[in-house]
């Protein structure tokens, strides 16, 4: 029986206002650049790499920017970036990029994508642990992290493909098995030039050996006004038996793009324990791709999603069992103010071999505004039958009844809507097992919060 | 309805093997030639003698039909239809319309006893008024007398065309516009007959109200089109059920179905769905393609639906409400089984328009042997329905390792006062509540037949009493082979 081919293309949702897709010159921009900087980018001489960037530069002249039409893409518009000109980022000099975090740890810092060994303080890594620049380890031609490129990403989607061909730098860190190694902390900073909007693609590569344990902290953020758009794939592998907490914080500028991929693989055992805030960016797009390919794999996809003024949020995941015992939870939390939109796709597919699954998901929004809106779509697609998956999903306002309560206890009315709004998320954030990082991201909220008050 | 629960039993003597409705009725057929262009529509259209607005109306949908592409998005996968290769008419023989029942081919009357719809026992019996459409045409109505006493217009729709064209023309398209998708506009181009319901302002229907389909003749698709108009302050109660031969080749089924509840109208649609579905290997079944969709144009009016899939290969389907007036209220009740391979899309649209609008999803989906059951759903909150509110829970449950169940809900909310909740599980029998049935005596297909039951029972409580009797049994008989 010929079975006819699935092909990407409005669901049972219909789309309006979705452009067809169009020859953008942004398009041509971009592969007019990795065309240009073939011979030049870290790893050029390479054939593997070449290679990989010829592909990926393929893959995104095919397809172009995603549009509406597609399925994965029907709720959020890359109508923005397919319409502006991008520059190359220029070597900022005199910059210190201010730190949220005072700790002690090591810590690595970009700058418009690059890693700058200037600023960045990897002196006290345990030992065991490597970690450092792709775009030395690809000068140095080091095998391993060739070897790692692609390996998790697909980049048989445009914005991975197109992170392929432009990838310049990132950061490499690899743990031996049975490494504890502590914490670390990334930085991406964005620089701004007033009219020049910049777009780079990092690309990350972690790896945890067998039994190695990490805490990785991950922020974006940039100066006031950089229009920026980072393109960023990540690649994680974790051994059988390693645990890797993963700690993002996004909070980049109003001016500023964030489409992210985070790959990750699960071997046999492993823990894969994350968690999200999105406060920042006009637009993102937080895309996790995870497959727990090992027996008794465990992963934890939490975060929170604030969104206010006109800015869009979009967190999309797909999470693979291909292995039988595994679990994996999702607690996604939105708070939407003004004229906001936030996005919430989810689906836990489950393989035939992944019998004893048990998946958990839940999202929640909070609607604070007439104007903003949520969409989303938490989905199921299971293929074994001794399993136990199920998802929720609530969209409402805040509660009534609680502010009347709080009210007549004599609570301001703001707040107790504060009060209100951060019981909503502790659900999300009280999941965080560190104390000090939990306070830090409870701390973020509140400030998100009172720049939503105060219209600052 | 005596009629039906003897269904099974009847059936059950009649034929053997694992699908007991797949029997073929030897009648002198007319059948119009394969293939599908515009003068097959104007035959049609001149067949059923048809005013010129209605041919320009079936004109203008083939013609958005020919520029239109196939939908590709549901999780279903079947070979390319050749749209040329079906009849798109097909009738039992008959001189002259039939004036009533003694006039219908006995042979016609046979094959819907042995379907269990004993249309002259019916007559006898306070029960059901029941609409038979044998391929394309609708070949009896009864209580009809009875009905047009209260007011309420029940009839084929092409009876409809003829007796009522003010209110057919009035209505139809309204709710599916012509052009709306692939299937809709297929079956706007070439419906050949169906139902019609009027219920005038304040009227409840007497009796419920039924249809009964049957696909009889080889390589033909049925293309029905049912249209109910509730006004306001009426209630009607319409259940459909349909069969069709055993048989090799797949069948194409596209049908519309349009509900329109005016201020305070209640309509309740109920359907028992048990096309042929193919056998154990996928050979045949018919292709169920189907658009069904309500206005609740009125305030405070409601829409309910209710539906038993067991059948059909391929079943492609969302039965949804337009919650336009305020406080308007829309249900979908579903429980979708698939063994074999057969395979299932279906879901709902709970679309709040108006204010304090209020919808209630409940899915309940089983797959088996090697089928693929889908829930697709969308709840879509309008920036005007202040306080609208959903509930909606799918669950499924998986028998065996070969089979799949997807979730696949979409919810958008542009209202910070509308609260919508979505739950959804996946889960398969526990072995517990199986043995605890085993040992009690019940063999496994039983023990499992009563599980499923009460999984599906939050929807069997929602259809007429005497189709939850006959659901229920079809459930289990569904799942025939599934275990062990």
């Amino acid at each position: 029986m010929a079975s006819s081919r699935r092909r990407p293309e409005a669901g049972m949702v219909e789309v309006l206002d979705a452009p067809a897709p169009a020859a953008s010159t942004t398009v041509a921009q971009l592969l007019d650049r990795a065309r240009g900087l073939a011979d030049r980018l870290p790893g050029a001489r390479n054939p593997a790499v070449a290679a990989w960037r010829a592909r990926g530069a393929e893959t995104f002249a095919c397809q172009g920017f995603p549009t509406r039409r597609e399925e994965a893409w029907k709720y959020t518009d890359l109508a923005l970036l397919r319409e502006t000109r991008f520059e190359e980022p220029i070597l900022a000099t005199d910059i210190t990029p201010p730190l949220s975090r005072e700790g002690s740890e090591p810590r690595l810092v970009l700058i418009d994508g690059r890693v700058r060994h200037d600023l960045s303080a990897i002196g006290g890594v345990t030992a065991g642990v490597a970690i450092g620049s792709l775009a030395d380890a690809l000068q140095k031609q080091d095998e391993n992290t060739i070897a790692g490129l692609g390996r998790l990403a697909p980049e048989t989607l445009p914005l991975p493909a197109l992170n392929a061909a432009l990838a310049e730098d990132g950061v490499v860190i690899r743990l031996a098995d049975g490494v504890d190694g502590g914490m670390i902390h990334l930085l991406s900073y964005a620089t701004a030039r007033a009219g020049h909007p910049v777009a780079f693609h990092p690309r990350h590569l972690i790896r945890l050996g067998p039994g190695a344990r990490l805490v990785l902290i991950e922020e974006a953020r940039g100066e006031a006004e950089a229009f920026a758009w980072q393109n960023a794939v990540s690649e994680v592998l974790l051994g059988p038996g390693a645990r890797l907490t993963h700690i993002r914080l996004l909070d980049e500028p109003l001016s500023a793009v964030h489409t992210a991929m985070i790959a990750v693989r699960v071997e046999e055992g492993a823990e894969y324990d994350s968690f999200t805030l999105i406060k920042g960016a006009r637009l993102t797009r937080n895309e996790v791709h995870a497959v727990l390919s090992g027996p008794r794999a465990a992963l934890h996809l939490n975060g929170a999603q604030l969104v206010d003024g006109s800015r869009h949020v979009d967190t999309t995941t797909v999470i693979e069992h291909a292995a039988p015992d595994c679990a994996s939870r999702q607690t996604v939390k939105t708070v939407l103010a003004g004229r906001a939109r936030g996005v919430f796709q989810s689906k836990i597919l489950v393989h035939r071999a992944a019998q004893k699954t048990d998946g958990y998901q839940m999202n929640q929004a909070l609607l604070l505004s007439p104007e903003a809106e949520i969409d989303a779509k938490p989905q199921l697609e299971i293929y074994a039958d001794d399993v136990k998956c199920s998802h929720g999903a609530t969209v409402g306002e805040l509660d009534h009844d609680a502010l009347f309560y709080l009210r007549s206890r004599g609570i301001a009315e703001a707040e107790a809507k504060s009060l209100l709004v951060q019981g909503f998320l502790d659900d999300a954030v009280s999941l965080v097992a560190d104390p000090g990082l939990r306070e830090q991201l409870q701390a973020e909220t509140v400030a998100w919060w009172q720049r939503v008050e105060h219209g600052g | 309805m005596p009629a039906a629960t003897n269904t099974l039993e009847t059936v059950r003597s009649v034929t053997e093997g694992g699908y007991r409705w797949g029997f073929e009725t030897a009648i002198e057929q007319e059948l119009i030639p394969k293939g599908l262009d515009e003068a097959v529509i104007r035959l049609i259209s001149a067949k059923k003698e048809e005013p010129a607005w209605l041919l320009e109306w079936r004109l203008k949908a083939f013609r958005a039909w020919q520029s239109m592409e196939e939908p590709r998005w549901a999780a279903v996968r079947y070979p390319p239809i050749d749209y040329q290769n079906l009849h798109y008419y097909a009738a039992p023989k008959q001189k002259t319309r039939p004036k009533s029942l003694d006039e219908v081919d006995p042979e016609l009357l046979r094959t819907y006893e042995k379907l269990g719809i004993p249309l002259r026992e019916q007559e006898q019996l306070a029960g059901v008024a029941v609409d038979a459409v044998f391929d394309s045409v609708s070949v009896a109505t009864t209580f009809k007398e009875k009905l047009a006493e209260a007011g309420v217009i029940f009839c084929s729709f092409s009876e409809a065309v003829r007796e009522h064209p003010d209110l057919v023309r009035r209505w139809l398209g309204t709710v599916v516009p012509p052009s709306d998708n692939y299937f809709a506009a297929l079956n706007s181009a070439v419906f050949s007959d169906g139902s019609f319901v009027f219920v005038p302002k304040g009227v409840r229907c007497p009796m419920e109200l039924s249809t009964y389909f049957r696909i009889n003749a080889r390589n033909t698709g049925q293309f029905e089109r049912t249209l109910i108009v509730a006004e306001e302050g009426s209630y009607v109660s319409y259940l459909e059920g349909c069969t069709a031969p055993q048989r090799d080749e797949n069948q194409l089924h596209a049908a519309v179905v349009e509900l329109v509840a005016l201020d305070e109208a209640t309509i309740k649609y109920s359907t028992v769905q048990n096309w042929y579905p193919g056998d154990a290997k996928g050979r045949g079944g018919i292709y169920n393609f189907v658009t069904k969709r309500g206005a609740c144009r009125g305030a405070k009016s409601k829409i309910s639906w209710t539906q038993v899939e067991t059948g059909s290969a391929i079943t492609w389907k969302y039965p949804s409400c337009i919650l336009q007036g305020e406080g308007s209220v829309g249900e979908f009740y579903s429980v979708a089984i698939t063994n074999n391979r057969q395979q299932a899309d279906t879901g709902t649209k709970m679309i709040h328009i108006g204010p304090r609008t209020r919808s209630t999803i409940v899915s309940k989906g089983i797959s088996a042997g090697e089928g693929q059951n889908t829930y697709r759903g969308l709840v879509r909150i309008l920036p005007k329905a202040q306080h609208a509110r959903n509930f909606t829970q799918c669950d499924s449950l998986l028998i065996g390792d070969r089979c799949g169940a997807h979730t696949v809900p979409y919810i958008e909310s542009r209202n910070p006062t509308a609260r919508v909740e979505h739950e959804a599980t996946t889960s398969r029998i526990a072995e517990d509540q199986l043995f605890y049935c085993r040992q009690r005596g019940m063999t496994e297909e039983e023990a499992v037949g009563l599980i499923v039951n009460g999984f599906a029972r939050e929807v069997l409580k929602e259809l007429p009493m005497e189709f939850a009797v006959e659901a229920q049994k079809l459930l289990a008989i569904s799942l025939e082979g599934s275990v062990g």
